[in-house]
C-alpha cells in the first residue's frame, strides 16, 4: 500500500464536465464584477468568456453572462455560491446545448490586403451577419455575430486573406419565445 | 428635519442602535475621528488590544460565547491587513463579526498614500460582504446592513471601510429598519413534506446516527435544547463535530463523542456503518469525512443546513432541508409527537442491535492512554482540568494542534457557547485573544485557554490586554516544546525527520507571566498537578500555567489521511494488545 504523506485526502474520481452559461443579474456597484470573478478564481472554477454591461439604469442593474465548464456538482455549487453574494439578484444557468436558448458572440475583424482578398474575406463572413464598419482601398473592418466555434473557423479562414487583428466579446444569451430566465 | 451628524458620530449612533456594548480595536491615523468620538458614547466600551489580529480573535471569542456580533475597529493599511487572519477565521467558522476599518481620504485612494491598502479588495474573499463608503449619505444604511448581513442566515464577518474625510463629513442619520428583507438571502422556508420524509426515513432506519455541528450552536441556545429533546425522543446515537461540542451533553450515554480525524472509535465506526445519517448544521468537512469515496457508504443521508451552498457541496445527500436548525428540529419533534411515533419505544427493538454494536466499539476505549506517575501526560492534564472545573460554568478556548484535540476529546461540554476553537482555518494563536473576548462577555466566569506553547507565542502580547482590563483569563499551556501535531505527522509519515518542529529557546513562561504583571504557575509532575490547577482557578488574576508534559505523546485515535472511517489508528495501549510494534505505527 502506498503511504500517503499528505495531511489531506487524495482526490476522488472527477465526473464528466459540461459547458454551461450563467446569466447573473447584479447591482451595478463598485467591485461587483470582482466579487463574481473572484468567486470563480477563488474556488477554482474557470471562466471561458465573460460579458457584462448595465441593462437597467434606473434600477441600477447589470447583467453578467459567464461561460464555464464543470461537473454537475460544480455547476450546482457555482449557482448556489453566486446566489449568496449580496449584490446578486438572480442567477440562471443552462447547458450550451440547450435548444431553448440563443447565445451569440460578436467579433470585429480587420483584414488588410488588395480588393480581391477583401472581397474573398467578406465572402467568408457571409453566413454570419457581416457588417462593414470601415473600409479603405487596402483594408476593411468587418463585424460578425455568431457562435464561438463559428467565429473560430472564420478567423482561421481569414488568416491567409490578410487578417491582422481580431477583437471578440464574450457570449450573451437570451431565451427563445415569450419566456424569460428565472 | 433631522440633525446632521459627522461620519464618526453616525458610526457610534448605529453601534448604539445595534446594541453594541464592546468594541475591540487599535487606533491609527485613518480612524482618529472615530476614536475622538468614543468619549461621547459611554455605553460603548473599547477594549484596546496589542495587535489587530488579537482584536479580531477577541471579537470572535466574544461573539461565540455570547451569541452577539463581535465588533472590531482598526486603522487603514497594516491595521486592516493584520485583521485579515481573524476575518478569514471567522468566515470559515461562521462567526458574526463587524469590522470597521479606517481608510485614507477619498481623494488619496489609489495614490499609494501613507498606510493605504486596497482593504475591500484584500478582504473580499474572507468576508460575507464588504463596503467602501465613498459617500457619507450611504453610511447609516451600510452600517445597519453590515449588522444584518453578519448576523442573518449563516453568520460571518463583514467589513466597512470608511475613508477619513467621510468620518468628518456630515449627513442625516436614520435608525435601522425592522425586519428588512435582505435580497432574499436568509432562507428559512422548508416544507412540512420534507419533515415528513425525514420522519419516514427515521422510522425505517435500523442503524441511525445524528451528526451535529456548529450550526446548532449558531442557531442559539434554544436549538441545543430542542436537539436534546429530539435525541431523547428518537433514542438514536449522536456524534458531534469539533465546532458542535456542547450542543449535546458530552457525558450523556447517547453521545458517542466527537467524530473525524481524531474522533472516537465508536463515533467514526457508527458513521461508517450507519444506514441513516442525519447531518444537523455541519458541513462534511474533510477532517470529518476522510476518504469521500468510502464515506458512510451504506447510509441514506439527510442534511439540515441554513446555507443552501453547503448542501451537496462535498457529499451528495438523499434529503436536504434548508432552514434554521432550531426550527427544523422543532418541526421534526412536533411532527413526531403529533404522529404519536414514539421512536424511542417503537424502534427500540429495531435499533437495539445497533446499540449493542456501538457498545462493542465503546469497549475499545479509544481515548485511553498510558498514564504515568513521573511525567504529566497531556491527556491527563486536560482530564484533571475538567474534573476540577466541571462544577462551575467554565468557558474553554484553545489554540490549534494536539492540545486542541486533547481538549476536544477529554473535556466534556454540557452547554453550548462554552467551547471556542479555530476549526476551519486552524489558526494558531486564536485561543489567547479569544479568551480575552470571552472574559469580556462573561466577567465573572472561569475562562481557560487550553494552549500549546508554540501557538500561544503567536499572540502572547494580548496578556497585556488581559492585565489592563483585569480579565482573569487562565492560559493553560500543555508545554511539550514541540509543535506537537507537526511532530506527530513527522513521526508517523516522514520517518521521524523532525524538521523545524522543535522550539529551542522558549521563554520561561512563569517569568513571562510576571513580566506582564500576572501570575505564573508551573507544574512538573503528576502529583503536584491538582494542587497547582486549584491554585490557578482560585487566583482572580490572569494566569499563565506552564504544564510540562510528555514530549513524545501522540494524539490518538487518528484516521490517517485518505482512509475511510473504519480504518482508524488506535492508541498505544490497543497497539500493544494487538502486538503492533512501534514500527507498525509508522506504516499508515
Amino acid at each position: 500500500m502506498v503511504k500517503s504523506r499528505s495531511a489531506y485526502s487524495t482526490p476522488s474520481k472527477v465526473g464528466k464536465s459540461d459547458t454551461h452559461i450563467f446569466v447573473v443579474w447584479v447591482d451595478n456597484e463598485a467591485g461587483v464584477l470582482a466579487r463574481v470573478v473572484g468567486l470563480f478564481s477563488g474556488r477554482g472554477y474557470n471562466i471561458e468568456s465573460l460579458a457584462v454591461a448595465e441593462i437597467d439604469h434606473k434600477k441600477n442593474l447589470s447583467r453578467v453572462t459567464i461561460v464555464t465548464t464543470g461537473t454537475p456538482q460544480v455547476i450546482e455549487q457555482i449557482t448556489l455560491q453566486l446566489k449568496k453574494l449580496v449584490p446578486v439578484h438572480k442567477v440562471a444557468n443552462f447547458k450550451r446545448e440547450d435548444k431553448k436558448v440563443i447565445f451569440k458572440e460578436m467579433a470585429l475583424l480587420k483584414v488588410v490586403g488588395n480588393s480581391a482578398k477583401i472581397k474573398k474575406a467578406l465572402n467568408a463572413c457571409k453566413k454570419h451577419n457581416p457588417v462593414i464598419l470601415d473600409k479603405t482601398n487596402k483594408s476593411v473592418v468587418i463585424q460578425i455575430t455568431a457562435l464561438r466555434r463559428e467565429i473560430d473557423s472564420v478567423i482561421k479562414n481569414l488568416k491567409p486573406l490578410g487578417l491582422v487583428s481580431a477583437s471578440r466579446t464574450g457570449a450573451v444569451a437570451m431565451t427563445r419565445g415569450a419566456e424569460i430566465f428565472n | 428635519m433631522g440633525n446632521l451628524y459627522s461620519g464618526a458620530e453616525i458610526v457610534f449612533k448605529s453601534l448604539e442602535d445595534q446594541k453594541v456594548e464592546y468594541i475591540f480595536g487599535y487606533p491609527g491615523g485613518a480612524v482618529l475621528p472615530i476614536y475622538d468620538e468614543l468619549k461621547n458614547h459611554p455605553t460603548i466600551k473599547h477594549i484596546l488590544v496589542r495587535h489587530e489580529q488579537g482584536a479580531g480573535h477577541a471579537a470572535e471569542g466574544y461573539a461565540r460565547s455570547s451569541g452577539k456580533p463581535g465588533v472590531v475597529l482598526v486603522t487603514s493599511g497594516p491595521g486592516a491587513t493584520n485583521v485579515v487572519t481573524a476575518l478569514t477565521d471567522a468566515y470559515m467558522d461562521s462567526v458574526p463579526l463587524v469590522c470597521i476599518s479606517g481608510q485614507v481620504p477619498t481623494h488619496l485612494i489609489g495614490t499609494d498614500a501613507f498606510q493605504e491598502c486596497d482593504t475591500t479588495g484584500i478582504t473580499r474573499p474572507c468576508t460575507k460582504h464588504n463596503w467602501l463608503v465613498k459617500d457619507i449619505n450611504d453610511l447609516p444604511r451600510i452600517m445597519h446592513e453590515a449588522f444584518e448581513v453578519a448576523t442573518t442566515g449563516r453568520p460571518g464577518p463583514v467589513l466597512v471601510d470608511i475613508p477619513k474625510d467621510v468620518q468628518f463629513a456630515k449627513a442625516k442619520y436614520f435608525k435601522p429598519k425592522k425586519e428588512k428583507k435582505l435580497n432574499g438571502k436568509t432562507l428559512n422556508k422548508f416544507d412540512q413534506k420534507v419533515i415528513d420524509q425525514l420522519i419516514e426515513l427515521m422510522r425505517k432506519a435500523s442503524k441511525p446516527v445524528f451528526y451535529t455541528g456548529g450550526g446548532v450552536i449558531n442557531s442559539g441556545p434554544k436549538a441545543s435544547e430542542l436537539l436534546r429533546e429530539l435525541v431523547a425522543l428518537t433514542g438514536f446515537p449522536i456524534t458531534s463535530t469539533l465546532q458542535g461540542l456542547g450542543a449535546y451533553p458530552g457525558d450523556d450515554n447517547q453521545f458517542l463523542g466527537m467524530l473525524g480525524m481524531h474522533g472516537t472509535y465508536e463515533a467514526n465506526n457508527a458513521m461508517h456503518d450507519c444506514d441513516l445519517l442525519i447531518n444537523i448544521g455541519a458541513r462534511f468537512d474533510d477532517r470529518i469525512t476522510g476518504k469521500i469515496d468510502e464515506f458512510s457508504p451504506k447510509s441514506k443521508k439527510v442534511h439540515i443546513d441554513i446555507d443552501p451552498s453547503s448542501i451537496n457541496k462535498i457529499v451528495k445527500v438523499d434529503l436536504s432541508i434548508v432552514g434554521d436548525v432550531a426550527e427544523v428540529i422543532s418541526a421534526t419533534s412536533k411532527t413526531l409527537k403529533k404522529k404519536n411515533l414514539n421512536l424511542e419505544k417503537s424502534n427500540k427493538q429495531k435499533i437495539s442491535k445497533w446499540w449493542k454494536q456501538i457498545q462493542k466499539w465503546r469497549t475499545k476505549q479509544s481515548l485511553n492512554f498510558i498514564n504515568s506517575d513521573t511525567i504529566i501526560k497531556p491527556q491527563h492534564a486536560v482530564q484533571r482540568l475538567y474534573e476540577l472545573t466541571k462544577n462551575q460554568d467554565t468557558y474553554i478556548t484553545t489554540e490549534v494542534g494536539q492540545h486542541q484535540m486533547w481538549a476536544a476529546q477529554h473535556y466534556k461540554f454540557n452547554k453550548p457557547n462554552r467551547w471556542m476553537t479555530s476549526g476551519g482555518l486552524g489558526t494558531m494563536g486564536y485561543g489567547l485573544p479569544a479568551a480575552v473576548g470571552v472574559q469580556v462577555a462573561h466577567p465573572k466566569k472561569l475562562v481557560v485557554d487550553i494552549a500549546g506553547e508554540a501557538s500561544v507565542l503567536m499572540t502572547i502580547q494580548e496578556m497585556s490586554t488581559a492585565v489592563q482590563y483585569n480579565l482573569p483569563i487562565k492560559i493553560f499551556i500543555l508545554n511539550n516544546q514541540y509543535m506537537g501535531m507537526v511532530r506527530q505527522w513527522q513521526e508517523l509519515l516522514h520517518e521521524k525527520n523532525y524538521s523545524e518542529s522543535y522550539s529551542s529557546a522558549l521563554p520561561d513562561f512563569v517569568k513571562l507571566a510576571e513580566a506582564y504583571g500576572c501570575i505564573g504557575i508551573r507544574a512538573k509532575s503528576p502529583n503536584e498537578l491538582d494542587k497547582k490547577i486549584e491554585e490557578m482557578i482560585n487566583v482572580d488574576k490572569p494566569v499563565i500555567f506552564d504544564c510540562l508534559v510528555d514530549q513524545e505523546e501522540n494524539c490518538f485515535p487518528m484516521i490517517p489521511s485518505g482512509k475511510p472511517h473504519n480504518k482508524m489508528l488506535l492508541g498505544p495501549k490497543d497497539q500493544e494488545e494487538n502486538k503492533i510494534t512501534d514500527k507498525g505505527k509508522t506504516l499508515v
